[in-house]
């Protein structure tokens, strides 16, 4: 194809990514580097019901307002919201790091820094939901690839429904289900004899809990992928290997496996990318108490309360961009050096 | 005959349509203007909302939009010129945001000019102008079970200290397994549930006269272990329960003592919405004092109305006066088990009780300072881990301040 038709082709597309992409994430660069101006307070007297009269703080709104029309984006900061201890924690780092007792202190320590906090559960949710969700999918996708054309229609549709279903709906049927009440958590505990198990009690359970969900959940993308892959494996290979008394097992793992890497590296990329945003499940679980993520915590930041805390929410966006391209750059690193070699 | 009959009787209908009509303006007595409202969603403000819907005539436009996203949507939404709404309904938390914005328009005139029906504690007055009506109280108080109670040997309990003891015989006398609950979900609730107690042992959140955090003393330390102690007699998931969530656990039968939300009490002792032997046998009592203070542990909070700023006075005024129409004395008056009014004429109904007597026992306001809600953020999502043990309380009170003020930094209240 020519250049010229190329880019007609994909310009209408490139330039929405432009538009509705890549200016939106450096506005959020941008935002991330100011914070709010110093509030200019003032006391008053404040008179409410319950209360009477007390004098209080407040905000002179039409100075800060001032302020504010002077420079509109706010106070440049540089890089101190990042550094802050809401974030990457650089003080509380050292302090840890120079002063400690060993390495389960360290770990507990640094655990109790919120962002590594969601960290250490975006990153356990991304490397555990990952491989387990590609296997379950692949291993459903050999399933029904075996069974007759009968029954092919309702199986695909019963084994898509978790990705039908709307990720926070999806995780509140589960989390009611698996609630001491639900038809999961009084199963489980009649099964271990113990009246007082329940999944939503501890740290550990909670974070299984997610986890199972999150394979439920990824489960069918793997399976509609690597099934219609499975379609394109040439049938004269498969036969082939049969001749030479290939078992079934033997020709998964020489024949169909090789067939479907490629298919696989763009699995775990999209997985690996949506697997790092995980957010619908923490809420649906209401699990904030014992595990957060990135997400949740940009979530946090600007749903959590009265106030909304947009420089920090955009440093968390940010770190999270940082923590994506990380975790893709292997990927891309070998994209890259395979189109160099062609 | 019959015809005739049918066009009179039609006739009848219209007519009597367009008396109520003009007996709705007549009651407004708005001219023109658009009326656009903001508020939270639950039963009494829809009241409240609906009474105010009924100023609209040919000239009056009212809308509305409740929502329990209202707090993210108000800010953007007033600070446009013309603001999208006229009215923000708002709560001592939620009217924050909006004066740290100057998004509000002073109602002196107006209330000299409409407010006859106005009680003098109904204004909220800051720098001695009126910012906001409120119209409603509440608080989280005392729902208890009387014949569990009775079964146990005990009378009401009246500090936290009688309502652990209370907890200890109903769960050694086999009538309950989690005689207790509150609503300890990480975020707003545990945060709420911290100020409550730590208001009742006499604390004060921040430093006099800046913002400055000052939790981390004693008084912190006595907050976070009485409400640890009460986690023994709680079922294992405490740390999922929302406000809503232990009002239901209560009306199931699964608790005997709780400390929930006011404006939830009409639904628990009404027989047809919970089972009678729940309903019947609920005492509604002050939030329990704590650690010998006198004053009962729970802040108080009102909803009101605001006016927004960036608005044409006339749509002001015909705002103000559809607000002061919707929350007028008849409407607490005959609807007296929606909520606490703190309308004129008001009689309270026995679902009142609770937040009256919390009120008349001393209970401190919530904060309307303006960094509160970074506070209340910190607390809600730091305090989880002590909750459930996995760190002391003198860390979880340091990592709060360290949190907030991290937060306030950022928001420009600290240097």
């Amino acid at each position: 194809m020519p250049h010229r038709a190329f880019f007609a082709f994909i310009m209408p597309s490139l330039l929405a990514m432009l538009l509705f992409i890549a200016l939106p994430i450096v506005s959020v660069a941008v935002q991330s580097l100011y914070v709010e101006h110093e509030r200019v307070v003032t006391e008053v007297e404040t008179c409410a019901p319950f209360a009477g009269c007390t004098t209080e703080t407040r905000v002179d709104a039409e100075a800060t307002e001032k302020l504010r029309d002077a420079e509109p984006l706010g106070r440049f900061n540089g890089f101190g919201t990042y550094l802050d201890r809401n974030h990457l924690a650089t003080a509380e780092m050292n302090a840890i790091l120079t002063d400690n007792a060993g390495f389960a202190d360290v770990a507990s320590r640094i655990y109790n820094l919120p962002f590594y906090r969601a960290l250490a559960f975006t990153l356990t949710y991304t490397f555990v939901v990952t491989p387990l969700a590609m296997l379950l999918g692949f291993c459903i996708a050999l399933g029904v690839n075996a069974i007759p054309p009968f029954y092919k229609g309702p199986v695909i549709f019963f084994s898509l429904l978790p990705m039908i279903v709307t990720p926070l709906v999806g995780a509140l049927i589960i989390y009611w289900m698996s609630s001491p009440q639900g038809i999961l958590g009084a199963t489980l505990q009649s099964l271990l004899n113990d009246s007082t198990l329940s999944l939503k009690s501890s740290a550990v359970l909670t974070w299984v809990t997610l986890l199972v969900y999150g394979v439920w959940h990824n489960a069918p993308f793997s399976f509609v992928v690597f099934y219609a892959g499975l379609q394109t494996v040439p049938h004269d290979t498969l036969e082939s290997a049969m001749i030479d008394g290939a078992n079934r097992w033997e020709r998964i793992r020489f024949v169909v496996i090789p067939h479907l890497m490629p298919l696989a590296t763009f699995v775990a990329l999209v997985q690996l990318m949506d697997n790092f945003r995980v957010f619908e499940p923490i809420v649906g679980f209401s699990a904030e108490a014992n595990a957060t993520s990135l997400s949740w915590s940009i979530f946090n930041d600007l749903r959590g309360q009265v106030d909304q805390l947009f420089g920090s929410a955009a440093a968390t966006s940010m770190l999270t961009i940082v923590g994506v391209v990380i975790l893709l750059s292997p990927v891309l690193v070998r994209t890259w050096r395979e189109f160099n070699r062609r | 005959m019959k015809k005739t009959a049918f066009f009179a009787s039609a006739a009848t209908i219209m007519l009597s349509g367009l008396v109520a009509v003009q007996a709705a303006r007549a009651e407004c007595g708005i001219e023109k203007g658009t009326v656009r409202i903001l508020s939270n969603d639950f039963e009494a403000l829809r009241l409240v909302v609906s009474e105010a819907e009924k100023c609209a005539s040919a000239t009056v436009k009212v809308s509305k939009n409740q929502t329990s996203e209202h707090k993210n949507l108000q800010v953007p939404a007033l600070k446009i010129n013309p603001a999208q709404y006229t009215v923000a309904v708002i709560a001592n938390n939620s009217i924050v945001p909006l004066l740290n914005e100057g998004l509000l328009r002073p109602l002196d005139d107006l209330v000299a000019k409409y407010g006859q029906d106005l009680q003098p504690t109904q204004l909220i007055k800051l720098d001695g102008k009126v910012m906001a009506i409120a119209f409603m109280g509440n608080s989280q108080h005392l729902f208890f079970r009387k014949d569990i109670l009775e079964k146990a040997g005990l009378q009401q309990p009246k500090s936290y200290e009688d309502v652990l003891a209370a907890a200890k015989a109903i769960k050694e006398k086999g009538l309950m397994q989690y005689p207790l609950a509150a609503s300890n979900k990480a975020g707003w609730d545990l945060a709420a549930e911290f100020v409550n107690m730590y208001l009742g042992y006499g604390g004060e959140l921040f430093a006099a006269g800046s913002a400055a955090p000052a939790i981390n003393n004693e008084k912190g330390l006595a907050t976070l272990k009485t409400m640890k102690a009460m986690t023994e007699y709680m079922n294992p998931d405490y740390m999922t329960y929302n406000a809503d969530e232990i009002v239901k656990g209560y009306a199931a039968g699964k608790t005997a003592i709780i400390n929930a939300w006011g404006s939830l009490a009409g639904g628990v002792i009404d027989p047809v919405k919970t089972p009678a032997e729940i309903a019947d046998n609920t005492v509604l009592g002050a939030a329990p004092t704590v650690g010998g203070g006198s004053i009962p542990a729970a802040a108080l909070w009102w909803d009101g109305f605001s006016i927004a700023k960036n608005i044409s006075d006339e749509d002001a005024e015909a705002s103000f006066r559809a607000m002061v129409h919707g929350i007028r004395p008849e409407v607490g008056q005959k609807h007296p088990a929606l909520a606490t009014w703190l309308t004129k004429g008001y009689q309270p109904g026995p679902n009142a009780v609770g937040v009256l007597a919390t009120a008349n026992g001393g209970a401190k306001p919530y904060p309307m300072l303006p960094y509160m809600g970074l506070l209340h953020s910190a607390l809600g999502s730091e305090l989880a881990e002590y909750m459930q043990g996995r760190e002391s309380a003198e860390e979880a009170l340091k990592d709060v301040e360290a949190s907030y003020s991290a937060a306030a930094k950022e928001g420009g209240f600290l240097k």
